[in-house]
């Protein structure tokens, strides 16, 4: 067998490990928080009757291990189970939600990931040039900001005052791709200059490391221009710990969108998180938390799959 | 005389240092050269490290490594001084007029592109081929230059080729836009003597078919003799003397060029073997932690109090490991080895104190081997602390005497590696290995990285430390210069196997083994026609077989 195959059959079977424990926390983590179900749904005014029985329907009295395996069972099965604040069925919910999100999230991606990347390239061309200063302040600067700020102002200039793009980012089905690229414009352009300096700047120094390459040296006694040494000949070789970077700001697209959602009103997964856990929904929460789980273990697997593959010597055994 | 293809006039090269401690200043490198090179000739640029001769080569192509910056005068290639043109005439010039090759290829090729790609790179860059034309060019290069499998070689990856076809990989990618002059910059440095041959043969024949110019950059006049048609020697960033080979290699005029010529000065009369052997290894067969094959088997010397054993052999013949066998970092699969009549654990942890002690290590690299950060007299007062538990005035008197030892004075004490030589550091490694008082120190190519007089003078100050302490020496090197000038008894090793050991006198005496006499044959000698010598006799010898 191809050692690559082998090495990336361990990815995916340790990934799938991971996934199983990150399971158990989330489990463990909602069954220790304080508080009861019962009692939360059925507030203070409920009848130890009407608690024990409600308790006995949402079969919270069998033992912490058969419910969990349960649970997993129904998981696995794509039965994600019922919102208890509201009988909804989980799945539904939170397809819609996650739809978005990942459009969100996508949308951004697709333009920061190219971008970063882009602007590292430039900052080591103009290393130690204005260039290099202005696109590390700038971006810098944007990162440290928090976002909910930077979501603000951008719409009281962008929206306000210019009226270029809707202050809301309301999106629904009956809307065309366009329609919804359109509204979805402000909390992207936030999200690209959160995620922009971390990735920029990754690519910068992984590139700045491999230019002491002696090959850089063979690369540039060819005669090359200092930008095709920087793309053909450093890049390649620096592909790995961009990647691990960029696959990181991914996951971040995904579950850590909160902020913005709740800023420009979108209808994504991380509102509906936090309205769920106020609301102590524990199946939602169980839900959210293995969603959230499995998509930040999958872009990691797939920084590791990329770094292996783009390695020769694995690639290409002797 | 026609107009020269390169001439330099008044070249002065300089450089911006950041000492430790120091404020950053500049420095000159390169003080002023002159040379001309007309076409199709070779120009032989000999010299210790420091004495500017890659900075020069790379001036050729109006390069500076890292800081350094050309300060001053002309260099004129085809007609023009680079040192003027534009930056778009310089990146033509490079790669297109005037190509490189690296000491080594195996860092100066990328590893994540393949050989073909990188070959005729620069042949098509510069607009000279097209694409199937330089692979065609690139196919008859490698061919030409002896590589297995041209058709197919340069789908290959770095990786996937060894250190001496990549050097030839790397000929082919510096002749294959059809320059008018080539860098060639230590090429055959990092390779065994037996691939050597073969690299600086196909090398030499490559420059005539293709009637290039070449700057032939290199520490080893032997090797040089055998390519260039004149030679400069440089020291300290200037000319010390020019001349044709023959004049430079048989009547040198300067002093210094005369002691490069008869380097190896050393004169060991052999000392007969004692009774007890200090140390003796006996069938030692070891392998790697996740391998499958043995890299020692088989293997029993034996090495005598107040001798030296060199063990001699190319990369992977496994002699560093057997080093790493006898220090306790790799227990063997099989075999023993005892020490002043002990047996010695196979592990490291389940040896005591004093064994450690007694058998001490030197190591190829210096400066790795000391912490940065640490003084001289730090370093080498530790093992009196740890072994002896030497304190105060005692332990500083005791590390005047190493020092003494050494031939280096109290000055040092107080000095950090960096600011030290190269030859200084392994002296105070050196001294390290002494202070603990050891029966065996295991040398491990602890001359390979210095230039030739200094390594000379090393060498020299090993032996005299061997009169007075009685240290007995395990003696690991590729070079058979070394082990002529400082063994007692040798050890060839040959994948993993002893293939000839005995003493000094009947080893290097004939009726040779194959492996032995190719590795002795393979060794340059100062003198014109060697390398031509030994290619048709090689030839003959394979016909007549």
């Amino acid at each position: 067998m191809h050692p690559i195959v082998k090495l990336v059959a361990q990815r995916l079977a340790l990934s799938t490990l991971l996934l199983l424990a990150a399971s158990i926390l989330i489990f463990v983590g909602t069954q220790i928080l304080p508080g009861d179900v019962a009692q939360s749904i059925l507030g203070q005014s409920a009848t130890p009757e009407n608690l024990a029985n409600l308790r006995a329907e949402l079969g919270l009295n069998e033992p912490a291990v058969s419910r969990y395996l349960s649970w997993l069972n129904d998981v696995l099965h794509g039965d994600l189970g019922t919102a208890l604040t509201n009988g909804r069925d989980i799945g539904e919910s939170i397809g819609y939600r996650l739809k978005n999100t990942l459009f969100l999230a996508s949308c951004a991606a697709v333009i920061s990931v190219p971008l970063a990347i882009f602007l590292g390239l430039l900052a080591v061309r103009y290393k130690d040039r204005w260039p290099d200063k202005m696109i590390s302040a700038v971006t810098l600067t944007s990162i440290s900001i928090p976002e909910f700020l930077i979501g603000y102002v951008l719409m009281y200039f962008i929206a306000v005052k210019l009226g270029w793009f809707s202050s809301v980012a309301l999106v629904n089905d009956g809307m065309s791709f366009f329609e919804k690229l359109n509204a979805i414009a402000l909390p992207v352009m936030v999200l690209t200059l959160v995620v922009l300096a971390h990735m920029m700047r990754m690519t910068r120094a992984a590139i700045l490391n491999v230019m002491q390459s002696a090959y850089i040296e063979t690369a540039e006694l060819k005669g090359l221009s200092t930008f095709s040494v920087i793309a053909r000949h450093a890049f390649p070789n620096a592909i790995s710990p961009i990647v691990n970077v960029v696959m990181l700001n991914l996951a971040y697209l995904v579950v850590g969108v909160v902020v913005i959602e709740v800023v420009f009103v979108y209808p994504g997964m991380g509102q509906y998180l936090v309205d769920h856990v106020s609301k102590r929904d524990v199946p939602v929460v169980q839900a959210c938390g293995i969603i959230f789980a499995a998509v930040y273990i999958g872009l990691n697997m797939v920084a590791d799959i990329v770094s292996i593959l783009a390695n020769p010597r694995l690639r290409h055994p002797k | 005389m026609n107009e020269p293809l390169v001439k330099v006039r008044g070249l002065k090269i300089g450089a911006t240092v950041y000492p430790p401690g120091e404020k950053p200043h500049d420095i000159a490198i390169v003080h002023g050269v002159d040379f001309d090179l007309q076409k199709g000739q070779v120009l032989g640029l000999i010299g210790e490290s420091g004495a500017g001769k890659s900075t020069i080569g790379l001036a050729a192509m109006a390069y500076g490594r890292g800081g350094v910056k050309i300060t001053a005068g002309e260099v004129w290639v085809n007609g023009r001084d680079i040192l003027k043109t534009s930056l778009k005439d310089i990146r033509a010039l490079r790669g297109g007029e005037v190509t490189y090759v690296s000491q080594s290829a195996a860092a100066s090729f990328n590893p994540a592109k393949q050989i073909m790609e990188q070959v005729i790179e620069a042949a098509v860059g510069h607009g000279k081929f097209s694409k199937s034309q330089a692979e065609t060019r690139a196919i008859d290069l490698f061919a030409k230059l002896g590589l297995p499998d041209p058709e197919n070689i340069g789908k290959r990856y770095p990786h996937q080729v060894s250190g001496g076809q990549l050097q030839r990989c790397m000929t082919a990618l510096a002749l294959c836009p059809e320059p008018d002059m080539v860098v060639f910059d230590e090429p055959t440095t990092a390779l065994d003597v037996t691939t050597q041959i073969d690299v600086l043969a196909a090398i030499k024949e490559a420059i005539r078919d293709t009637g290039v110019a070449a700057l032939y950059i290199t520490h080893d006049l032997a090797v040089v003799a055998q390519i260039s048609d004149h030679i400069m020697v440089l020291r300290h960033g200037e000319m010390v003397e020019y001349g044709d080979t023959g004049q430079i290699i048989s009547a040198p005029k300067e002093d210094y060029t005369k002691a490069l010529v008869s380097v190896r000065s050393i004169d060991h009369q052999e000392k007969p073997p004692g009774t007890d052997p200090v140390l003796s290894v006996t069938n030692i067969t070891a392998r790697y932690k996740g391998t499958k094959f043995d890299v020692l088997s088989d293997v029993s010397v034996d090495l005598y109090p107040g001798q030296t054993l060199a063990i001699v052999g190319e990369s992977g013949s496994g002699k560093s490991t057997l080093a790493r066998v006898i220090t306790g970092l790799l227990p063997p699969r099989e075999g023993q080895t005892n020490f002043a009549g002990q047996t010695l654990s196979d592990a490291l942890a389940g040896r005591s104190r004093d064994e450690l002690r007694e058998l001490q290590m030197i190591y190829q690299m210096a400066d790795v081997a000391m912490n940065p950060r640490q003084t001289v007299g730090t370093i080498i007062g530790r093992p009196l602390e740890f072994y002896f538990g030497l304190r105060g005035a005692e332990k500083k008197r005791r590390i005047r005497e190493l020092l003494d030892a050494i031939e280096m004075g109290d000055g040092f004490i107080d000095r950090y590696p960096a600011e030290l030589s190269g030859g200084q550091k392994q002296r105070v490694c050196i001294a390290r290995s002494l202070a603990a008082k050891p029966k065996v120190i295991i040398c491990d190519e602890v001359t390979s990285a210095l230039d030739p007089l200094v390594a000379d003078g090393i060498l020299k100050l090993l032996l005299e430390l061997q009169k007075a302490e009685n240290v007995a020496y395990l003696f690991i090197t590729h070079d058979l210069a070394t082990v002529r000038a400082i063994a007692d008894s040798i050890a060839v090793m040959y994948q993993g196997r002893v293939v000839r050991y005995g003493p000094k006198s009947k080893v290097l005496a004939p009726p040779f083994d194959d492996y032995t006499d190719l590795l002795l044959s393979s060794v340059p000698e100062m003198r014109l026609g060697w390398l031509e010598q030994v290619i048709a006799n090689r030839k003959m010898e394979s016909a007549g077989n």
